[in-house]
């Protein structure tokens, strides 16, 4: 039996772990399928059914409101039961191992498992220990596939395009799982992606994961269609990294002046929480003809009621499963 | 030593008061005295009493001894010392639900290994000349194999205070080493290999900086992709040299443990040619592995240093052929589940070695990097000698420890079958060839392959 034949319309996926691996055919069909839902969403045409009687359990081992926020919004959304479990009020503070964790999880019979965790690899090895399809919201400093998702269907909405956008990613790259998931879609879908930051906060192999680097903002943004600036990860700080906040943000801050080299419509993007006037100005952030920010958010429900669905598609639960 | 289940050594061919035996029909390897020959060995009393190409068969045999003598046929099959693996982590005291004395001299029965020499690193650490006393008395009472012990350069490994090498030295200790962390203090290093000279010891260092080696991984291209801190080759390189320098110094005796980097074997390279004490052993898995293992977050490959780069792997493998790595060592680091199946930045470093140290360094002989008695001299003659250990030879005279071994069986590594009490091998699954038969220490079969 050929392992190559799929249906179409359908992830090769039991889990979404990260975009390294997924092909340009299966970023569009999440997506196209996400536009979809932006429609919906805006049309405000109430729950759908979709996920009647389907278990979505959100586990967060780090604070997260947002995210958190979007995948429960987005579960709803398609009719489904969100149950959001987080390191405060569960075992895991007494001691309770990932291991443990995954066991009792799985045995609650969910159907989709959304993990956040502050370790990179803690999503796959917990996904090794359940049944249920298992959405990668964040590991370590590894990847968060639904923020680069959301990212690229806020770009692809303003530019009707990715193939040959060139994009720049700026400041702290080295514990930006966002940055990673970024540079592996947009390098899937054939945008040129640039690394703009201090060197300090670049990891030593960045290059090699196909992008160009800069430690000048100025040179950096020359040209570009999209910036996309990083939080400072001030809590991830344990040594020096850079002096201070005020001489960070005079070099690798975003405000008119350095934006002045980058393409008269580049558009601004920012993950979120910002920092005003660390890694970006107020003014800037908040001009409406160029930043994304407030999009982005939108987004998120959308893609994410995407990835839920074409996961529960894949459920091995399903009646006449499809794997 | 003790004896395997059931087995009186007097009544034991080949034990200490036993009838003798022989064995006859092998492939004679003693790496000391460059013997390859097919030919016989005859035990008495738990030594070698006779050993040469002229007892290959069992009728040659009735000639030069007394008649009814049992003979133990190996089918041509090499016949070799037991090996000595100069760094294993046994974890008793302190850690005995990881591994004890019993559990890995029974895990090195079955790779061939006959003695071992254990890191201090073990709760509480062994920096007490009491304490080396009670290691021995342990493996008196528990061991199937030889134990002996490296003490610690500081009190309880905490970097800062000597501990009492003189004493230590006397009760047995066969050098000092903080084991798996480098003597940071480029002072207390000066000092320590001053000091340990007077005693004709060398000081054993992790070849890593501290502080610059705080990553999971080596620093690269996989790193930055998994998104783990990684440690860079250079903090190795760095140590290195440093200390290199430090040895210059004094003149002491430094080796080094688990040298993985090009640069670090260079820099060794270049101060043996300049006449220094300096002498360094590394690891299966740093020859036989690259950093390419870790991907998907494969913890049971997490060891320290870490696996490196390829061209380091090679880099190695031309610093065993060339003799400026002295020795292999297993590195043997067992851990439970609950320390590796964590995500990787939180599991605990090492792999388990003893029972896959020969294959994998016959994989130097078929890869043919290296000849056979070269690469059987890496863990035994070499690693017996750098400690002036008498092991490690097939010589008449000596105690009869070795090892009989099929060096072309293929086999697969399941970390599940290992004897271990830890079953974390960074080889699991891998297909090996070379497997041993029976291992025999002071005339007693200690393992016989079923």
């Amino acid at each position: 039996m050929s392992q190559n034949v799929f249906p179409v319309g359908r992830l090769r996926l039991r889990h979404l772990l990260g975009i390294e691996g997924l092909s340009a055919e299966e970023i569009t069909l999440l997506l196209d399928l996400s536009e979809s839902y932006v429609e919906q969403n805006r049309a405000r045409g109430g729950k759908s059914s979709l996920l009647r009687g389907r278990t979505i359990i959100n586990l967060f081992f780090e604070n997260s409101t947002r995210t958190r926020t979007s995948f429960e919004l987005a579960g709803k959304r398609l009719g489904g039961d969100v149950v959001n479990m987080s390191a405060e009020v569960s075992s895991i503070k007494k001691g309770e191992t990932l291991m443990d964790t995954a066991v009792t999880m799985n045995a609650m019979l969910p159907d989709v498992l959304i993990v956040r965790h502050p370790d990179s690899g803690a999503v796959k090895l917990l996904s090794e220990k359940v049944d249920c399809a298992v959405i990668n919201a964040g590991d370590g400093t590894h990847e968060h596939p639904t923020q680069a998702l959301l990212d690229a269907l806020a770009i692809r909405r303003h530019k009707k395009r990715l193939q040959g956008l060139l994009v720049a990613i700026c400041g702290d790259i080295l514990h930006s799982r966002v940055a990673r998931s970024n540079i592996h879609l947009l390098a899937t879908m054939g945008a040129r992606v640039r690394v703009v930051g201090p060197p300090t906060l670049m990891p030593t192999a960045i290059a090699r994961m196909g992008v160009e680097v800069f430690h000048d903002m100025r040179k950096g943004l020359e040209g570009v269609d999209i910036v996309m600036m990083l939080r400072l990860q001030t809590e991830r700080m344990q040594g020096n990294f850079v002096p201070s906040v005020r001489e960070y943000f005079r070099h690798y801050g975003l405000d008119y002046e350095k934006l002045s080299v980058a393409k008269p419509d580049a558009l601004i993007m920012h993950p979120g929480p910002m920092n005003r006037g660390v890694e970006i100005d107020s003014e800037v952030a908040d001009d409406v003809d160029r930043s994304l920010i407030r999009e982005q958010v939108e987004m998120g429900v959308a893609v994410r009621m995407a990835c839920l669905d074409l996961l529960t598609r894949n459920l091995v639960s399903n009646t006449g499963g499809a794997t | 030593m003790r004896y395997p289940d059931g087995v009186v050594p007097a009544k034991t061919p080949g034990g200490r008061g036993g009838p003798p035996v022989a064995y006859v029909n092998a492939r004679l390897l003693d790496p000391a005295s460059n013997l390859d020959t097919l030919g016989g060995m005859v035990v008495r009393s738990g030594q070698v009493a006779e050993i040469g190409a002229h007892l290959a068969a069992a009728g040659a045999l009735a000639a030069a001894g007394p008649a009814g003598i049992e003979t133990i046929d190996c089918a041509g099959m090499c016949l070799a010392p037991g090996l000595v693996d100069m760094r294993v982590q046994l974890r008793e005291p302190g850690e005995e639900h990881k591994e004890t004395i019993s559990t890995a001299s029974e895990a090195a029965a079955v790779g061939g290994v006959t003695t071992m020499v254990a890191l201090p690193n073990t709760r509480p650490a062994i920096d007490d000349a009491a304490l080396v006393e009670s290691v021995a008395r342990l493996a008196r009472e528990t061991s199937l194999v030889r134990v002996h012990t490296y003490a610690a350069v500081t009190r309880g490994l905490n970097g800062k205070e000597m501990t009492e090498f003189g004493l230590l030295a006397a009760a047995g200790a066969l050098g000092f080493t903080d084991a798996t962390h480098a003597v940071a203090d480029p002072q207390l290093l000066r000092r320590a290999l001053s000091y340990a000279r007077t005693f004709g010891k060398a000081i054993i260092q992790h070849p890593e900086e501290p502080i610059l080696s705080r990553g999971a991984m080596n620093e690269g291209e996989l790193s930055t992709r998994l998104g783990i801190p990684g440690s860079p080759a250079m903090a190795e390189i760095i140590q290195i040299e440093r200390d290199i320098r430090i040895a210059e110094l004094t003149g002491g005796r430094l080796h080094f443990s688990n040298v993985t980097t090009a640069q670090g074997l260079a820099a060794i390279r270049n101060a043996k040619a300049r006449g220094l004490h300096i002498t360094c052993d590394t690891a299966p898995h740093y020859f036989a592995l690259n950093e390419m293992a870790l991907s998907d977050y494969r913890t049971f490959a997490k060891v320290s240093p870490p696996l490196r780069s390829e061209d380091d792997r090679r880099a190695v493998i031309e610093a065993l052929k060339d003799g400026t790595i002295d020795a292999i060592a297993s590195d043997h680091s067992p851990h439970d589940q609950d320390s590796k199946r964590l995500p990787l930045a939180q599991a605990a470093f090492g792999t388990v070695g003893l029972e896959t140290l020969l294959p994998i360094v016959l994989e130097l002989v078929h890869n043919k990097q290296l000849g056979l008695l070269a690469a059987l001299a890496k863990v035994t003659s070499a690693p017996a000698s750098l400690l002036g250990l008498k092991e490690g030879r097939l010589a008449k005279g000596l105690a009869a420890d070795f090892v009989v071994f099929d060096p072309a069986a293929p086999w697969k590594i399941e970390a599940k079958s290992l004897q271990s009490k830890s079953k974390n091998s960074a080889f699991d699954d891998r297909l090996v060839q070379g497997r041993v038969l029976r291992t025999v220490a002071a005339g007693i079969p200690i393992h016989i392959a079923s």
